[in-house]
C-alpha cells in the first residue's frame, strides 16, 4: 500500500525531474492531488466536486465541437442545429451530451450547494471559497441562459425576450439597457451573435473561477460531515488513492445516469416548443425556463404587488436577483459556530424545510400563476404557493439562520474526526501518517 | 508500477498493481473510444457527402471548347479536344514525361478530357479554359502561380508541379451525360 502513496516528484524519471526543477508541476500535483490530506470521513456527498469538474470538461469539450458546426445567424441557426442532429457524424450525440450536460451540471451543482448548506461548509475559514462557488453558480446560469438561446427555437427566442426584458424594470435607464443588450429594438441577429460570443467565453471564465475555488479549498482544507477540523494525521487520508478511488466510483455511477438520459431519454428535460423555429410574431402559450431556473422564475412571478415606490415588475426582479445574492452573505447570516447540521438538531429540520421550499418553488415555477393547484379547490392558486414559498425562502436566510444560531442548543461535538470512527485517535493509519510528515 | 515496487525493495507485483493497471487501462480505452465521436464529427457530414457527385451535360460543348464545372467544391475542366490535340496528346513519347502516363490512361473517350483543375504543385487553378487565357507552351494549361505547363492531356511538361492534373472518377451515363465522383 504505502509504496503508492509515498512516491513524490523525486520518483519520476529523468524528464520528469528535468521539467519539475524548472516548473514544479509534478511536485504541485503530488502535493495537491496525491498526498493532499483530506478528512478521512468524507461521505458520498463529497463526490460532487469531482463530478462538477468532470461536467465542466464535458461541456467545454462538446461545446467546442458543436461550435465547429453551428451558425450564429437568425436565418441559419435553427437549421444548423437540425443539421447537427441529422447530418453531422455523431452530431446528435454531441448535442444531446451538451444539452443534457447542462441539466446534469445543475443537478450536481445544486447537490453540491445543499451539501455546503447542510454541513456548514461556508463558515470560517471557508467564506471566500463559498463566495467563489456562488460566483461559479451565477456564471453557470449566465452560460446556460445564453446557450439556451442559440438553437433559436421558440423557447430560445421568447426566453431571451422575457429575461432581457427583466432589465427594463430598472428605473430611468431600464429601456436603454435593454436596447443595449439587444443591439436593436427586439431580440434579433445582433442579440444572437453576442449571446454566442458570450456563451463561448463564459465557460472559460468559469474554469478560471473554479481554479480559484480549488486553490481556496486547498488552503483551508476540505470540510467534512462532522464539521470539525482535522487534529492531526490520524484524522486525514492522502487524497490519492483514497479519494481518487472514491471519486472515480461516484463518477462512474454519475456517468451511468448521464449516459442513460443521453441515450434513452435525451429530450426528457427539453421543451418540445423549442423544436419550432423562432417566430417573433407568435408567443408560445406558456413560456417556461429550463427546470434549473424554475425556483427563481417562481420567485420572480410571486411578487405581484406594489410596495411603496417599487412596482410589482421591479419588485419581482429584485426578489429574483436577491434570492441569488443572499447566498453570497450566508457566511455572515448564519450565526452558529457549529458547522455540521449533525450537531444542530433544530437547524437540521429547517434545512430540510428549506430544501422542500426550493422544490415547491420549482413546482410553482412550472405552472401558470393563476392555475388551480388542485382541481375543484378554487381558493388555492399557484401564485399563493409562490407567495408562501418566496417568503419562506427569504425568511430562512434572513431570519432563521441569524436567530437560530443564537438560541439553538447544539449537540456536543466529538473531540476528533477519528474518535467516532476508530474509537479514539491512537490508531494512526500508516498510509495517512507518512504524507502528513511532508506536508 | 514496476519502478515504484523497485524503489521499495523489489516487492513482487501485488493485487493492487493489477487493480491499478486494469483501472487505468479501462479508463484509457474508454476515454479513447469516447473520443471517436468527437473526432468523427469533424469528418464530412451527410449533407456534404450528398454533394459528392456532379452530373454534367456535355451536349452544348463544341469541339475545341472547354467548360469548368464544380465538383466537391473544386473546379473540374471539361475540354472537348480537337482531332489535332488528341493526335499530339497520343503521340507524345511517354518516357520523357515527368509523370509518365499515356493519353489513353487519362481519358474514357479521347474526345473528352476531364481533369480536376487544380495545379498539383500548390493548388492554384491553371489558366487556359477561356480562349483569351494563356495555355502554356504545350497548348494545354498554364499555372500562373509558379509557372507549370500542362499539355493537351493535362500532363505536366515543365515547371514545379510534380504530377499530371488529376483525373477524377467519372462515368458516361449516356453519350452526352457524365457523372463525376
Amino acid at each position: 500500500m504505502s509504496t503508492h502513496t509515498q512516491h513524490s516528484s523525486s520518483s519520476g524519471g529523468g524528464l520528469v525531474k528535468w521539467i519539475d526543477s524548472r516548473l514544479p508541476i509534478f511536485t504541485y500535483l503530488q502535493k495537491e492531488y496525491g498526498e493532499f490530506p483530506a478528512p478521512r470521513n468524507f461521505n458520498y456527498w463529497w463526490n460532487f466536486g469531482a463530478i462538477l469538474s468532470f461536467m465542466l470538461v464535458i461541456m467545454i469539450f462538446s461545446g467546442i465541437f458543436l461550435a465547429m458546426q453551428y451558425t450564429p445567424h437568425v436565418s441559419l441557426a435553427f437549421d444548423s442545429v437540425e443539421r447537427i442532429m441529422r447530418d453531422v457524424n455523431y452530431g446528435w450525440l454531441l448535442r444531446y451530451m451538451h444539452a443534457n450536460g447542462a441539466t446534469f451540471f445543475f443537478i450536481a451543482v445544486y447537490i453540491h450547494l445543499f451539501r455546503g448548506l447542510y454541513y456548514g461548509s461556508y463558515k470560517n475559514p471557508r467564506e471566500l471559497l463559498w463566495i467563489f462557488g456562488v460566483v461559479i453558480l451565477v456564471l453557470m446560469m449566465a452560460s446556460a441562459f445564453t446557450g439556451y438561446v442559440l438553437p433559436w427555437g421558440q423557447m430560445s427566442f421568447w426566453g431571451a425576450t422575457v429575461i432581457t426584458n427583466l432589465f427594463s424594470a430598472i428605473p430611468l435607464v431600464g429601456d436603454a439597457i435593454v436596447t443595449w443588450l439587444w443591439g436593436g429594438f427586439a431580440v434579433d441577429n445582433p442579440t444572437l451573435n453576442r449571446f454566442f460570443s458570450l456563451h463561448f467565453l463564459l465557460p472559460f471564465v468559469i474554469l478560471a473561477v473554479v481554479v480559484l475555488h480549488v486553490i481556496a479549498l486547498h488552503v483551508s482544507g476540505s470540510n467534512n460531515p462532522l464539521g470539525i477540523d482535522p487534529k492531526g494525521p490520524q484524522d486525514t487520508l492522502p487524497f490519492h488513492p483514497y479519494y481518487t478511488a472514491k471519486d472515480s466510483f461516484g463518477l462512474a455511477v454519475w456517468i451511468t445516469l448521464f449516459a442513460a438520459v443521453v441515450f434513452f431519454a435525451p429530450n426528457f428535460f427539453g421543451e418540445p416548443e423549442n423544436y419550432l423555429k423562432a417566430n417573433a410574431l407568435l408567443t408560445p402559450a406558456e413560456i417556461v425556463p429550463e427546470w434549473y431556473f424554475l425556483p427563481f422564475f417562481a420567485i420572480l412571478r410571486s411578487v405581484d404587488f406594489n410596495l411603496w415606490f417599487i412596482d410589482a415588475k421591479l419588485g419581482g426582479v429584485i426578489a429574483m436577483f436577491g434570492s441569488i445574492f443572499v447566498l453570497f452573505i450566508v457566511p455572515w447570516l448564519d450565526s452558529s459556530k457549529v458547522r455540521s447540521a449533525r450537531f444542530r438538531p433544530v437547524y437540521k429540520w429547517f434545512f430540510w424545510i428549506f430544501v422542500l421550499d426550493c422544490v415547491l418553488l420549482g413546482y410553482v415555477g412550472g405552472h401558470a400563476p393563476n392555475a388551480k393547484v388542485f382541481e375543484g379547490v378554487d381558493w388555492l392558486e399557484f401564485i399563493d404557493l409562490g407567495h408562501v414559498g418566496t417568503a419562506w425562502y427569504f425568511i430562512h436566510f434572513l431570519v432563521i439562520l441569524p436567530v437560530l444560531g443564537m438560541i439553538e442548543k447544539t449537540k456536543p461535538l466529538p473531540t476528533s474526526i477519528s474518535e467516532p470512527v476508530l474509537g479514539g485517535g491512537q490508531a494512526a493509519a500508516g498510509a495517512a501518517a507518512k504524507p502528513m510528515e511532508k506536508a | 508500477m514496476t519502478d515504484h515496487a523497485g524503489e521499495s525493495g523489489g516487492q513482487p507485483e501485488s493485487r493492487r498493481d493489477f487493480l491499478y493497471l486494469t483501472t487505468g487501462l479501462f479508463a484509457g480505452v474508454g476515454t479513447a473510444l469516447a473520443l471517436w465521436p468527437f473526432i468523427h464529427s469533424m469528418n464530412p457530414s451527410a449533407d456534404v457527402l450528398a454533394l459528392s457527385t456532379t452530373e454534367v451535360d456535355l451536349s452544348p460543348i463544341e469541339v475545341g471548347q472547354s467548360i469548368t464545372v464544380i465538383w466537391q467544391q473544386k473546379p473540374v475542366f471539361v475540354r472537348r479536344r480537337t482531332a489535332e490535340e488528341i493526335k499530339i496528346a497520343e503521340q507524345t513519347p511517354v518516357a520523357d514525361l515527368p509523370d509518365p502516363q499515356t493519353d489513353a490512361e487519362r481519358v474514357i473517350k479521347p474526345e473528352w478530357l476531364i481533369v480536376v483543375g487544380v495545379c498539383t504543385h500548390l493548388g492554384c487553378i491553371p489558366l487556359g479554359q477561356r480562349p483569351t487565357e494563356p495555355r502554356g507552351d504545350w497548348n494545354g494549361w498554364f499555372c500562373p502561380c509558379h509557372g507549370s505547363h500542362y499539355d493537351t492531356s493535362g500532363r505536366i511538361r515543365k515547371g514545379p508541379a510534380p504530377e499530371n492534373l488529376w483525373v477524377p472518377k467519372y462515368e458516361f451515363l449516356d453519350d452526352t451525360l457524365i457523372k463525376i465522383g
